[in-house]
């Protein structure tokens, strides 16, 4: 019983506190983007000819996990298949943020154009039963300085 | 921060590349540990960022990164190019953050 009352609390506190976290988080990615818009990302390898010498790597990372409703959830989803929309929301939170830092990153040493970025994804759970379930992602590239 | 130019282009922009140098690479294998992986836990309940696991991961990049530049300085080097990062997990709790690019001099 004691355990049923556990859980109960720990999936209310999952859903409340997770969905707040996670519209805060979509709020405060889209005024960053919005923030950094004018630092131009491409990922091609090529480099106009047209820039000052030299470049840098920036990158950013970042690990974001599931509430424990949505882990619950997706648990009881998983049996019949299909759309798992709260993975799908956690890794673009992720993808977004990672590609904010590494755009921080290019702003602060003064570049406006990070070419060739590669997004890397590494899952940090170690076996499915296990209670952490979060992913990184590391977004990286060359800042530049255009003329 | 490193006091090589890198970049994960295969040229640097407005410099030339006069020799080769072969492949360098850094890695190293980090755990998580004790006090990091309870936080964790409990920011699991509410999820979101866990901030732990983002230092320690930058830290272990940072330090991969760095083994990398030591090679290509041995090297004679004063760039890298077509920096390339992994990472593999090597067993439960652990994972290895692995750097690579090819050393160069350039003009």
């Amino acid at each position: 019983m004691g355990g049923f009352i556990t859980v109960a609390i720990l999936l209310a506190i999952g859903l409340v506190f997770g969905q707040i976290n996670e519209q805060n988080h979509f709020k405060r990615l889209r005024r960053d983007e919005e923030d950094l818009s004018d630092i131009l990302t491409v990922n091609l390898k090529d480099l106009p000819l047209e820039m000052q010498p030299n470049g840098m790597l920036v990158s950013g990372n970042v690990v974001v996990a599931v509430d424990y409703f949505k882990k619950i959830a997706t648990g009881i989803k998983q049996l019949f298949g299909g759309r798992l929309r709260s993975y799908e929301s956690l890794v673009e939170r992720a993808r977004r943020e990672a590609i904010v830092r590494m755009k921080k990153e290019a702003r602060d040493i003064g570049a406006d154009a990070v070419y060739n970025v590669r997004l890397e994804f590494t899952s940090m759970g170690q076996q499915p039963r296990q209670a952490f379930g979060g992913v990184e992602l590391l977004a990286y590239g060359t800042a530049v300085k255009l003329k | 921060m490193f006091d090589l130019i890198l970049t994960n282009t295969e040229t640097v922009p407005g410099r030339e590349i006069v020799r080769h140098l072969g492949l360098v690479q850094g890695s190293t294998v980090r755990a998580k540990h004790v006090g990091r992986d309870i936080m964790a836990g409990l920011k699991n309940i509410v999820g979101g960022e866990l901030k732990g696991y983002t230092e320690l991961l930058s830290d272990a990049r940072e330090e991969a990164t760095r083994r990398m530049c030591e090679e290509a300085k041995t090297m004679g080097a004063n760039a890298v190019v077509n920096v390339r990062f992994s990472t593999s997990s090597v067993t439960a709790g652990a994972s290895e953050l692995y750097a690579y690019g090819t050393a160069v001099i350039l003009s």
